[in-house]
């Protein structure tokens, strides 16, 4: 037996959304089946691996050395002249954060949420959504070619970028192509860099995003590149940048790759609304990643964790309701949802800049005081400067 | 239609996500084209590693299927 056939509520996707939202509605006294398609949590990797102090605030998680393996700084952002800016961990707090394992970290989580009572599946295809009477009352699953029905009062969608549960319910999740990344990295070793700095590279090595390099140690980090969709015309580009990137590098001369990673990320606004009868989205799935960083893993777990909490709730009171899951929704939001816009607003003006004008940004930038490095300081600072660069964004200031 | 090369694919999903017509569905290593598919070409510039690519079949008539 690898699980039972019926279940208080149904997680989708065994990633750090997932998990923390199977965790936190076991804990709170929810039956809860977590449900991966790959064979095994965590595996293969497809993230850049850095993450915000954030989540140490607000979720139940103690860095272990297994996944923690370099806590940063500072992040350096470079301007495609070369000059960059230093953004200081003690002045921008816990938006500068650690690199981590993904594979280890996910399978702490999973840990974590089975010792509160989550019970877990691996190698299960969610193939479908049931319905009685148009209302959702559980999933599909397929696991070594047999297929099966598990019955739920509530299903929650955690499975990520391609969500598949997200488009089955009815949500839109259809992504423009300015709002999406095209992504590769390469985990190279032999390197010898400063671990103490995650380094962003913008401008036309990387249209519409950004080339990075998180260290995990001074001779092993991730490199990698986001492209902006809409910014693509053919076929190959990520690789095509990322390799030119890499190629012109003194740095990494004598260096080797250990492993290639791909994927898509979203960069988007979040959805409009991530609840319906009977049915939650969290994490990738609700397009919660950060539209300016693409970074998911924070944001997917502090909304995992309303998202598991409002689902015990909800089985406790006995009422799916997507009235009753509004304590989701209203919980994500109060938590997320201005950043998230703020720093689609912020994406949006910065895809519009060309070199010149990245040069210019990361020139007066460096010219705020770091303690004062706010968005709001700094479009300040630029408007001093170079005011049309910041005409659209008169009402931020 | 869409042709996939296997020596190039990194099963990532990111082809998945990109479709705007969900035509589309990784399982682990397997990836699924259904007959949504509109050949519009968006998953073969979001293929980060350059595995898909767009064949152009209007004008040919495909032999039906014989017993």
């Amino acid at each position: 037996m690898f699980f039972k056939d019926s279940y208080d509520v149904v997680v989708v996707g065994g990633g750090p959304s997932g998990s923390t939202a199977a965790r936190y509605a076991a804990r709170n006294g929810a039956n809860v089946l977590l449900v991966e398609k790959r064979q095994e949590i965590g595996s293969p990797v497809r993230c850049g691996e850095g993450v915000s102090m954030e989540i140490f605030k607000h979720v139940d998680i103690r860095p272990d050395p297994s996944w923690f393996v370099n806590q940063v700084t500072g992040a350096r952002i470079f301007g495609p002249s070369g000059k960059f800016i230093l953004i200081d961990a003690k002045n921008a707090g816990d938006e500068v954060g650690a690199v981590i394992e993904r594979d280890a970290f996910d399978k702490y989580l999973a840990t974590e949420a089975a010792r509160d009572g989550a019970e877990i599946a691996t190698k299960t295809s969610v193939v479908s959504l049931l319905k009685d009477g148009g209302e959702i009352s559980g999933v599909r699953v397929r696991r070594m070619g047999e297929e099966s029905d598990i019955s739920a009062r509530l299903v929650i969608g955690a499975d990520g970028f391609e969500s598949q549960v997200a488009r089955w319910a009815g949500f839109n999740t259809n992504l423009k192509t300015r709002d999406t990344t095209s992504n590769l990295q390469y985990r190279m070793t032999n390197l010898d860099l400063d671990p103490r700095f995650t380094d962003f590279y913008i401008g036309s090595a990387a249209p519409g995003g950004y080339v990075w390099i998180f260290p995990k140690s001074g001779e092993v980090a991730n490199v990698g590149i986001g492209l902006l969709l809409s910014r693509i015309k053919g076929a190959s580009e990520a690789k095509d940048y990322l390799d030119a990137f890499i190629e012109k590098d003194e740095r990494f001369r004598d260096a080797s790759i250990m492993e290639t990673v791909s994927g898509g990320v979203s960069v988007s606004a979040p959805l409009d609304k991530v609840i319906a009868d009977r049915i939650m989205l969290v994490g990738d799935a609700a397009r919660m990643i950060d539209p300016l960083t693409g970074g998911g893993i924070s944001n997917g777990v502090i909304a995992g964790k309303v998202c598991g909490e409002v689902a015990a709730g909800a089985v406790k009171e006995g009422d799916c309701s997507e009235e009753y899951l509004q304590r989701y929704e209203k919980g994500w939001r109060e938590l997320l949802e201005e950043k998230l816009y703020r720093d689609y607003m912020a994406k949006e003006k910065l895809v519009t800049l060309d070199d010149e004008a990245l040069d210019k940004l990361i020139e007066v930038m460096s010219e705020v005081p770091l303690e004062n490095l706010s968005t709001k300081e700094i479009l300040t600072a630029i408007r001093t400067k170079y005011p049309e660069l910041v005409k659209e964004f008169e009402d931020l200031i | 239609m869409i042709e996939l090369n296997d020596d190039k694919c990194m099963h990532c999903g990111a082809c998945v996500g990109a479709c705007p017509a969900n035509a589309i569905y990784l399982n682990e290593v397997i990836l699924d084209f259904n007959d949504d598919c509109t050949d519009c070409g968006l998953c073969v510039r979001a293929c980060p590693v350059g595995a898909l690519s767009l064949i152009r079949t209007r004008g040919l008539k495909v032999p039906a299927a014989t017993a």
